[in-house]
C-alpha cells in the first residue's frame, strides 16, 4: 500500500476516532444488557473511515437528497452504526444509552423512521444489497454522483438474495454502488467454513461480474485506498473484502464466536474499558 | 338478463395502459418486472419509457427490496409479479423492507384467484388477501373491473405509503361506467335491498351481481356492495349494512380463512353481531381448469351465492325468533 497518499495526520485522528467508537460499542452495549459486540467491531474502521473521511453527508440534513448512502445489511452491528452517527452529530451521544429500551430512537437493529442519518431499514439478513441496487438506480436515473455502500456480513453471504442483487447490479452496470464484505470468519453458530463455507469468495463475485478488492479491514489505509478505486470505476461494481477480526479491540472477545450477540457483564465490561481505555 | 351483453377485458389489459398514461405526468414513476412483463402488460410502460423500466429476470425478492431502494431515493415503484410470488416469495420484503418502514411502493399482484386457471395452484394466489391484510401500513386494494383498476391505479399514485393491489387474470366483465368514481376505503353499493347484503371483492363483484338478479327473481332483495379497499375497511358500510339486512353474505376468490370473509367479520363480532356465510375457497387448493369449471368446483360461482344466502335467509329467521 502507498502510504504517501494519505496523511499520518488523517490516519492518526481516524484511528482516535476508532477508539472512541469502540468504548462507545461496549458502553452502550453493556448498558442494554443485550446487542452485538463481535460484529460491531469488527466493522469498526470501515464505518469509521466512511463517516469521518469518505461519505458526503450532512448531520443537521440527514434527508439531504444528494448525500452518499450507506446501508448496514449486517443490521445487528448497528452499535457501530449508531456510535458513527452520534459522534458525527445526528444526535446526542446520550442517546446511545437508550438502546433497545422502549421508546427509544435505537432500536435493536436499524430503523430509517426513527434515527436521524439511518439511510435504510435493516436486520434482516440479506436484503440490503438489493436496497442499494434500488439507490444506485435511482441516482442514475436522476443523474446524481452520489455514491452507496453496503456493508455485509460474511455469514449472510449464505443468503440466497445476495446473489440475486450481485447479478443485477453487474447487469444495470451500477459502478456508483460499492459492497463491503465484513469478512471475519465467524457466525452465531460458529466458524463460517464449519456452517455453510462461502469460499472462494472472491471467485464468486468476480463470476457475478464484480471488480473484487481484498483488504486488511482493520487498516484505514487500506480501507481508504480501495474505497477510492472503488468509487473510480466504470460501468462495473466493485466488492471489498475486508478480512477483519471478530471482536477487535478487546481482546477476550477477539475471534470469540459467542461474543456474537452477548451484553457483557459488570466485570467483563471492566476490563474491556480498561483495556480500550488504556490504549488512548 | 342485463348482465348478458357485457363487455369483456382483462384488469391487466387496463393497467399496463394506465401506466403509461401516469408514467407521462408522474416522472418518478418506475415500473419493475420480473420476466412477466407481457403477462403483467408493464411492457406497455417499458416501450414508451425504458429509462424508467426494469426488468429484474425471476428474482422477485430482489425487485422488492431494490423497489424500496428507489422509493428512498423519491421514486414511486410499482412492482409487477403474480399475487402468488408477490405475498409469498418477496412476503418478507413486502413486510420488513416496505411496510415497515412506510414506503412508497405499489405491488400490482397479477393472478389473484383461482380464476386464474389452468395455470393450476402453483399460480394462483388465494392466501395474498390474509397475507396482505396483516401487515401493518400495508393498503389492501382488490378492483372488481377494468375501469375500477384504472380508477385505483389511479389514486393509488397520490396515495403516499405501500399498497397491494390485485388483480385477476383472465378478461372480465365491464360493470362501471368511465366517469366512475372511487375513494379508498369507501365501499360502493351497487344494488339496494332489505333481505341480505352480499359483501364481494374482485372478480365475485360481478357474480354477486348475477346472483342479486337470480334471488330478486325469487322476490329477495340483496344489496351488493363493493369491497374494492378490504384494508383500510369501510367499517361503516359493514355495520350500516348489516344493521339494515341482518344477514351477511361474503365473497371473495380467496381462502374464506384470513380474507374478505375474516376481515368483515371481525367488524361485525365488534360493532354488530349479524349471521353471516361465506363463498370463497374452503381451505383448499384449486387445481387446473377453466375459470368456469373451477368457480363450479370449488363454490365460487353465481349460484354458490344464491344457494348461500337462501341458507343464510333461513339462518336470520331463526335468529329473529
Amino acid at each position: 500500500m502507498r502510504k504517501g497518499q494519505y496523511s499520518q495526520k488523517l490516519i492518526s485522528n481516524l484511528e482516535k476516532k476508532a477508539l472512541r467508537i469502540r468504548q462507545l460499542i461496549i458502553e452502550m452495549v453493556y448498558r442494554a444488557g443485550s446487542g452485538h459486540p463481535g460484529g460491531s467491531l469488527s466493522a469498526v474502521e470501515i464505518v469509521t473511515a466512511l463517516y469521518f473521511h469518505i461519505m458526503r453527508i450532512r448531520p443537521k440534513e440527514p434527508h439531504w437528497e444528494d448525500r452518499d448512502r450507506f446501508i448496514l445489511s449486517k443490521g445487528h452491528a448497528c452499535p457501530v452504526l449508531y456510535a458513527a452517527l452520534a459522534e458525527r452529530g445526528f444526535f446526542n451521544i446520550k442517546e446511545l444509552y437508550t438502546l433497545r429500551r422502549i421508546n427509544s430512537i435505537l432500536q435493536g437493529h436499524p430503523d430509517m423512521k426513527k434515527t436521524p442519518g439511518v439511510d435504510m431499514t435493516s436486520g434482516s439478513l440479506g436484503h440490503g444489497l438489493s436496497v442499494g441496487v434500488g439507490m444506485a438506480l435511482a441516482a442514475k436515473l436522476d443523474n446524481k454522483d452520489y455514491h452507496v455502500y453496503v456493508l455485509l456480513g460474511d455469514g449472510e453471504l449464505q443468503e440466497g438474495l445476495i446473489w440475486e442483487a450481485a447479478m443485477s447490479a453487474a447487469h444495470y452496470k451500477l459502478d456508483n454502488l460499492t459492497a463491503i464484505v465484513d469478512y471475519n470468519g465467524l457466525q452465531v453458530d460458529g466458524k463460517v467454513s464449519d456452517i455453510m463455507e462461502i469460499a472462494p469468495v472472491a471467485e464468486k463475485w468476480k463470476s457475478f461480474g464484480w471488480k473484487v478488492l481484498k483488504i486488511d479491514g482493520h487498516n484505514f489505509y487500506q480501507i481508504l485506498e480501495s474505497i477510492e478505486e472503488a468509487k473510480s470505476s466504470r460501468n462495473v461494481p466493485v466488492v471489498i473484502i475486508a478480512h477483519t477480526v471478530k471482536g477487535k479491540g478487546v481482546s477476550f472477545m477477539e475471534n470469540v464466536v459467542d461474543w456474537h450477540g452477548k451484553a457483557p457483564t459488570k466485570e467483563e465490561y471492566k476490563l474491556a474499558m480498561r483495556e480500550l481505555y488504556g490504549k488512548k | 338478463m342485463i348482465m348478458s351483453n357485457v363487455m369483456m377485458m382483462t384488469m391487466r389489459e387496463s393497467y399496463g395502459k394506465t401506466l403509461v398514461k401516469l408514467g407521462e405526468k408522474y416522472k418518478n414513476i418506475v415500473v419493475l418486472d420480473a420476466d412477466i412483463s407481457k403477462s403483467t402488460c408493464t411492457y406497455y410502460f417499458g416501450k414508451r419509457f425504458p429509462q424508467r423500466w426494469f426488468n429484474f429476470g425471476v428474482a422477485e425478492q430482489n425487485m422488492v427490496s431494490a423497489a424500496a431502494g428507489l422509493a428512498t431515493c423519491g421514486k414511486i415503484p410499482f412492482v409487477n409479479t403474480y399475487a402468488v410470488f408477490a405475498s409469498m416469495r418477496a412476503c418478507e420484503q413486502i413486510r420488513t423492507m416496505i411496510a415497515y418502514p412506510c414506503l412508497n411502493v405499489k405491488i400490482v399482484a397479477s393472478h389473484g384467484g383461482i380464476s386464474t386457471g389452468w395455470d393450476g395452484v402453483t399460480h394462483q394466489g388465494t392466501e395474498d388477501i390474509g397475507i396482505m391484510r396483516c401487515i401493518p401500513n400495508m393498503t389492501v386494494v382488490s378492483p372488481a373491473d377494468p375501469i375500477a383498476t384504472e380508477k385505483l391505479i389511479e389514486i393509488s399514485v397520490k396515495h403516499k405509503g405501500p399498497m397491494y393491489i390485485r388483480l385477476a387474470r383472465n378478461p372480465c366483465p365491464i360493470i362501471y361506467g368511465d366517469d366512475e368514481k372511487f375513494t379508498l376505503g369507501k365501499a360502493k353499493i351497487l344494488k339496494e335491498g332489505n333481505d341480505v347484503t352480499i359483501v364481494a371483492t374482485g372478480i365475485m363483484v360481478f357474480e354477486a351481481l348475477k346472483a342479486e338478479e337470480v334471488l330478486r327473481s325469487k322476490g329477495i332483495y340483496a344489496r351488493v356492495v363493493d369491497i374494492h379497499t378490504i384494508k383500510p375497511i369501510d367499517e361503516d358500510m359493514i355495520v350500516d349494512s348489516a344493521k339494515k339486512t341482518n344477514a351477511i353474505l361474503t365473497a371473495e376468490d380467496h381462502n374464506i380463512l384470513g380474507g374478505l370473509g375474516s376481515a368483515v367479520a371481525e367488524i361485525l363480532c365488534r360493532s354488530y353481531p349479524a349471521p353471516m356465510e361465506f363463498v370463497g375457497l374452503k381451505d383448499t387448493f384449486g387445481e387446473s381448469g377453466s375459470p368456469q369449471e373451477l368457480f363450479k368446483k370449488y363454490g365460487l360461482s353465481h349460484k354458490h351465492i344464491v344457494h348461500r344466502a337462501l341458507k343464510l335467509l333461513k339462518r336470520k329467521k331463526k335468529v329473529k325468533v
